[in-house]
């Protein structure tokens, strides 16, 4: 077993070798990268705003039921939930979701080209394959997923914010109160950091195991499966190692 | 010309193709023929690099192809086509797309040169008008030859198909093979097809090398294979009812 995680290992710094190569056309490139940007960026929108409006509305309202007795400052809400956000839920849970989302999306892509033997026929053609399909995908995402958790905060803000007004656990001041005190640039540094990290390991991994794929549908559904929960695992453990330094 | 000098290929322990001794000669459609898991698929993918041997050379004009540098590599790859068993078009792309995609990466001609070839190559397989469909808008046969289009729009020196007729009709067969012949001849390529389609032996097979169980174990053209003595040849070749009653009245 462990013989196998070490093969794995080594395959996939081998695969990244293959991967950050200089692309053969730099126009075919980044024609590649923007049509990345945009499905990734775009096409994950919605779906992180819906998700970050509800996580904020519930830490929101979960919080402010913690928050009964007099002697607890009532900005103390708009700050503990801006805390939450920021730091953890956001940069974690929407990255997670992301891995569902996009992280699928990759392994099924490149696995049904290897399925279909679409990338034989770029090897064929004397083309990288594995640079030439999997790095406007890692590029993008390193680019695009910073971006989606900075809106995704917003949106959870903004839901917690809803949920003020809604519900009057505390007055509207009081929670744009909260969110900003004690603010420090450094948060900013160290969720985008994180996020950058879990976008890397994101699309890495899940076209990694795309790309390996020996075999039919079946083993495009392993893989993904793989993918999915491979990621998820070393972003969190990722989450921990970056929070102990960086905190 | 492609000539094979005692190649061996393993996988793990089992030996797939065993000391195998043939060539595909320049100008001319070279079969390869033998029954499904014989190890032709595993000769092409070893011709094209997409696996190498342990044992033998594979020799493009006398030199040894997996002695190359990557770059000798990639510049004799520029020069091959390769028609897939499923056509392996790209999906997300249009014909016109697939088959403007080898002279987009490979060559640095305008988009009109290119455009000006991708219909030449389009009319060539009679696709022309087709520019604009997905592959999944394409039937079985439709396919094929954009796969076709696509190999021989950089005007490859080489061709490989691997089983072009399979999953088609008898008649779209034979319009496959005859465009293969014709390609072949016009542009003197040196095409491998590895097939298992006996309409193609016969009418196409300039050359044939007959795979058994790893091994090459007959060599000959399409006017001898019917009258050969090889037992495990005529095992083959006469297998279905078809051709033994054929056989029998003739």
């Amino acid at each position: 077993m462990i013989k196998n995680f070490l093969e794995i290992i080594g395959e996939y710094f081998i695969f990244l070798g293959k991967v950050f190569t200089k692309p053969s056309k730099i126009s075919e490139f980044s024609r590649k990268l923007v049509d990345e940007m945009n499905a990734m960026g775009i096409g994950s929108l919605l779906i992180v705003c819906i998700v970050a409006v509800c996580m904020g509305s519930v830490i929101t309202t979960q919080t402010a039921l913690q928050m009964e007795s007099p002697w607890i400052p009532r900005w103390t809400l708009g700050f503990t939930v801006r805390t939450s956000v920021v730091m953890e839920l956001c940069p974690t849970i929407i990255t997670l979701l992301l891995v569902g989302n996009l992280g699928s999306r990759i392994t099924s892509e490149i696995g049904s080209m290897r399925v279909t033997e679409q990338i034989d026929a770029l090897e064929v053609m004397g083309i990288n394959s594995a640079s030439y399909l999997v790095l406007p995908k890692i590029v993008s995402a390193v680019i695009v997923i910073p971006m989606l958790i900075i809106i995704s905060i917003f949106f959870a803000l903004i839901g917690g914010y809803i949920t003020v007004i809604i519900t009057h656990v505390s007055s509207p001041y009081e929670y744009l109160d909260g969110l900003t005190a004690f603010f420090r640039m450094y948060d900013l540094v160290y969720v985008l950091t994180k996020t950058t990290i879990f976008a890397f390991i994101l699309s890495s991994v899940a076209a990694f195991y795309g790309y390996r794929i020996e075999g039919g549908a079946l083993e495009l559904g392993k893989a993904n499966v793989n993918g999915i929960v491979v990621s998820s695992f070393i972003i969190l453990v990722l989450n921990l190692v970056i929070t102990s330094i960086m905190l | 010309m492609i000539e094979l000098k005692n190649v061996s290929k393993y996988f793990g322990e089992r030996q797939v193709l065993k000391n195998i001794n043939t060539e595909f000669v320049q100008g001319k459609v070279n079969l390869i023929i033998g029954r499904s898991g014989s190890g032709k698929t595993v000769m092409v993918k070893n011709l094209i690099g997409l696996l190498s041997p342990e044992e033998g050379e594979i020799l493009y004009n006398g030199r040894n192809f997996n002695l190359f540098t990557d770059k000798e590599k990639q510049e004799i790859r520029s020069e091959m086509g390769m028609v897939f068993q499923g056509s392996a078009l790209f999906d997300s792309m249009t014909i016109e797309e697939n088959v403007m995609f080898p002279l987009t990466m490979l060559t640095s001609q305008s988009y009109s040169e290119k455009i000006d070839r991708v219909n030449f190559c389009l009319e060539r397989v009679d696709l022309k008008g087709f520019n604009n469909l997905y592959p999944a808008e394409l039937s079985g046969g439709m396919m094929k030859r954009a796969a076709i289009a696509r190999a021989i729009a950089c005007n490859p020196k080489y061709l490989f198909c691997d089983e072009p007729n399979s999953g088609l009709d008898p008649k779209t067969s034979l319009l496959i093979d005859e465009l293969i012949y014709e390609i072949t001849h016009e542009f003197d390529i040196t095409t491998v097809v590895n097939t298992h389609d006996m309409n193609s032996v016969i009418t196409i097979g300039e050359t044939i090398s007959f795979i058994y169980e790893g091994t090459l174990a007959w060599r000959g053209n399409k006017d001898n294979v019917l009258t050969s003595d090889n037992e495990k040849l005529n095992g083959f070749i006469f297998a279905q009812p078809l051709t033994q009653r054929i056989r029998e009245l003739s």
